[in-house]
């Protein structure tokens, strides 16, 4: 018997990283009896990118276009973070238009990155109709940030500063006819899903984190908020417009996959709500500081030594210099779909920071994983993977 | 008529219904995609002949020629054979199914119990191909077939027991004769309960969503077919299909009366008389087909314990009740 018990051995399954389900590269280690999942190790790495790296090589203005690549389903809000972290080490201020512009394009990429959440959520445990729904939603959405940034998916539209062009009335027409129509949009989607007993029997009571475990893992955003706790960038320390628009944080109660799933959708209509008041309230004026920050490229990087390049301004404000003086290290973050994304950047008077590190949510996120996985079943960890909302982008910087 | 005149006959029947058959199943594919299209909203196929009625075709031709890859460490003897089980099983309950008075090739005295014992042999191909691919994906779906066809299968045939009862006969033919002796010429109505549990277990049997753990792509990637390529991979997809047919005119014969239409309408509008029994037939089939996509369109996939749940506590149970009242009715009637 006992020789019988010793050839009993467990199933070691690699989930990913070519795995249609572990969104982008994530590699999960599954050790299963049965179904049942007794161990769960995550493995990150597959992107090998050194974002934070190239960017020490780089000016702050060459940086930006490196932070749409990260989370690259919401590449505004990441352009934004780093906008605000810089503007916070040199002290500029940012016209009113530029904040409410930035706020509603923001807002649009939360739209736009909840509808892939929550097409692939879908798609994941099943359900491809909800999937073309959201793709044909995001369409729009990505034609009008074509319009205005010229690109789809990886803007780098925020300056340092303000923004880098104006938006027309015919963009904000459109806009406006989105947000009146989007509501009907997020109802069909519930229509699919939330009445839906499989749908239910899937989500309800499946990958349960507590408050305190989601405040001791790091966890923010959706992810936090679906456990009950009241955390959010955009209230607490609110940056562009946010402190001038109406609007509320939904919160679940059980921190259950349902319970994450509801907070994304009650934030569509909150998100909704926002870029109504944006194009409502949006002011004239100018779309960058007119001291915004300048740097001046080197003409031929080979001949000057790099600790040589200082910061130089065009403009002859005082006040800003002494402001590169004071500040050498900074730590902004914003409220991305995802949770709070941070820059942390050391100055060392150079136009090129001296060291970046990001905060990125779906980093933290992805360590909660084998928590969340351990003792479910193998179909509970593809819904598990959704409802954390990870983008490997991100989390292998 | 002597022995040869018979043989030649079955032959040529055979022959018929094998190529209408295959013949609806590659439309039921073009079909599910132009369904699931507009539920979806996109079109579905357009390119290929017009409104993309000859893609059917051109997909059999692609699969056909296209590259047979075999893994190098698969077990190759059964690697091969699965997907033949699988087809031939779904293939050989078709030999049973009436179509229309005298419309069938074997007709049977115990065609029901045929049908749903030959269904069964075709779990057997899942299972090889399952456990053959030396894949630890291909091998737990083959698993999750194996438990979920068991399952399914009890509930399927509990279900049926009421028809049984009720028509006091295996016999296919004369399961939809007796049928047509009630004014409301279905089992459908008295037996609500038999078809609720027939149509779940139906899908299950079929591996259709929201059953359709055994190849879950998001879960198994692919489930027991991961491993084959081309013309294999097409076999375990026709095999599917016809199963779907199967079990559509399964529910049709047992429950909808087959290819008769209830007495009361014919009184009332005479002329349906004289629309061939067939087409009755096909519609019923169809309109099961039609729900097994419908239902593709709209529902997520169940957990596997949740799938095995509902089949020993909620299915197996309400079609024992359906037995219980079943034979009630028949003892005192």
């Amino acid at each position: 018997m006992q020789k019988l018990v010793k050839k009993i051995k467990e199933l070691t399954v690699n989930m990913g990283p070519q795995h249609p389900a572990t969104h982008g590269v994530l590699r999960l280690v599954l050790e299963l009896e049965g179904e049942v999942i007794k161990k769960c190790i995550p493995y990150i790495g597959y992107l090998h990118r050194g974002v934070e790296k190239l960017s020490e090589d780089l000016t702050y203005v060459q940086s930006l276009p490196l932070t749409d690549r990260m989370d690259y389903l919401s590449s505004m809000v990441n352009n934004v973070g780093f906008c605000i972290a810089v503007e916070k080490l040199i002290g500029i201020q940012v016209p009113e238009r530029a904040k409410f512009i930035r706020t509603m394009m923001a807002e649009m990429a939360r739209i736009c990155s909840h509808l892939v959440w929550i097409a692939t959520h879908a798609l994941d445990i099943g359900a491809m109709t909800v999937f073309l729904y959201a793709m044909r939603d995001r369409e729009y959405l990505l034609e009008l940030f074509e319009m205005v940034t010229g690109a789809r998916l990886t803007v780098s539209y925020p300056r340092v500063g303000g923004v880098r062009c104006d938006v027309n009335n015919e963009f904000l027409d459109k806009l406006y006819k989105f947000t009146d129509e989007f509501p009907k949009k997020v109802e069909e989607y519930e229509t699919l899903i939330d009445r839906n007993r499989v749908w239910l029997k899937r989500t309800k009571g499946v990958g349960v984190i507590t408050a305190k475990d989601a405040i001791n893992w790091g966890l923010t955003g959706p992810t936090l908020r679906g456990s009950g706790v009241y955390y959010d960038v955009r209230k607490f320390f609110p940056y562009d417009a946010y402190d001038k628009v109406d609007f509320e944080v939904p919160l679940g109660k059980n921190g259950d996959i349902y319970d994450r799933y509801k907070c994304r959708m009650l934030e569509f209509r909150q998100s909704n709500r926002i870029i109504r008041q944006c194009i409502e309230k949006l002011p004239e004026g100018p779309i960058l500081a007119e001291n915004a920050l300048r740097i001046r490229m080197p003409e031929s990087p080979l001949k000057i030594d790099k600790r040589d390049i200082v910061f130089e301004i065009y403009t002859e404000d005082k006040q800003i210099q002494e402001f590169i003086q004071k500040f050498t290290e900074v730590y902004a973050s914003v409220e991305a779909p995802r949770g709070e994304l941070g820059y942390y950047i050391v100055c060392d008077s150079s136009s090129k920071p001296y060291r970046m590190r990001v905060r990125a949510p779906s980093f933290v996120h992805a360590g909660v994983l084998p928590k969340l996985c351990e003792g479910s079943l193998v179909a509970d960890v593809i819904a598990n993977i959704g409802s954390i909302d990870i983008v490997l982008g991100e989390c292998d910087r | 008529m002597d022995t040869l005149h018979i043989i030649v006959i079955t032959i040529l029947k055979t022959a018929i219904y094998f190529g209408i058959l295959m013949l609806h199943v590659a439309y039921a594919t073009y079909a599910e995609r132009k369904v699931i299209g507009h539920i979806q909203l996109r079109l579905g196929p357009m390119v290929v002949g017009p409104h993309g009625l000859l893609q059917p075709i051109a997909d059999v031709v692609k699969l056909i020629f296209k590259e047979d890859v075999i893994p190098i460490k698969v077990d190759r003897t059964i690697f091969k054979v699965a997907p033949l089980i699988s087809l031939t099983a779904a293939l050989s309950t078709f030999a049973v199914i009436p179509v229309n008075k005298n419309w069938v090739i074997a007709d049977i005295n115990v065609g029901l119990l045929y049908v749903i014992g030959i269904a069964g042999i075709g779990t057997y191909g899942i299972i090889f191909a399952g456990w053959s691919s030396n894949s630890k994906y291909a091998f737990l779906g083959g698993l999750r077939s194996a438990a979920q066809m068991i399952s399914y299968e009890v509930a399927l045939g509990l279900s049926l027991v009421g028809v049984i009862l009720m028509a006091e006969s295996f016999n296919l033919t004369e399961i939809v004769n007796k049928q047509s002796e009630y004014w409301y010429g279905m089992f459908l109505f008295p037996q609500i309960i038999g078809y609720f549990v027939f149509v779940v277990a139906m899908l299950a049997e079929t591996n259709r969503l929201p059953f359709d753990l055994p190849e879950a792509e998001t879960e198994l990637v692919a489930g027991y077919f991961v491993e084959y390529s081309g013309i294999r991979f097409s076999l375990f997809y026709l095999a599917e299909y016809l199963a779907m047919f199967c079990m559509s005119a399964l529910a049709t014969i047992c429950f909808w009366g087959g290819w008769t239409i209830p007495p009361i309408l014919i009184k009332n509008l005479p002329f349906l008389e004289f629309v061939p029994g067939v087409v009755w037939f096909l519609l019923k089939v169809y309109f099961h087909i039609f729900l097994f996509f419908w239902l593709r369109g709209t529902l997520p996939r169940y957990r596997y314990d949740q799938l095995m749940a509902i089949g020993w506590k909620i299915l197996i149970p309400l079609a024992l009740v359906n037995i219980m009242i079943t034979s009630i009715f028949k003892y005192y009637s």
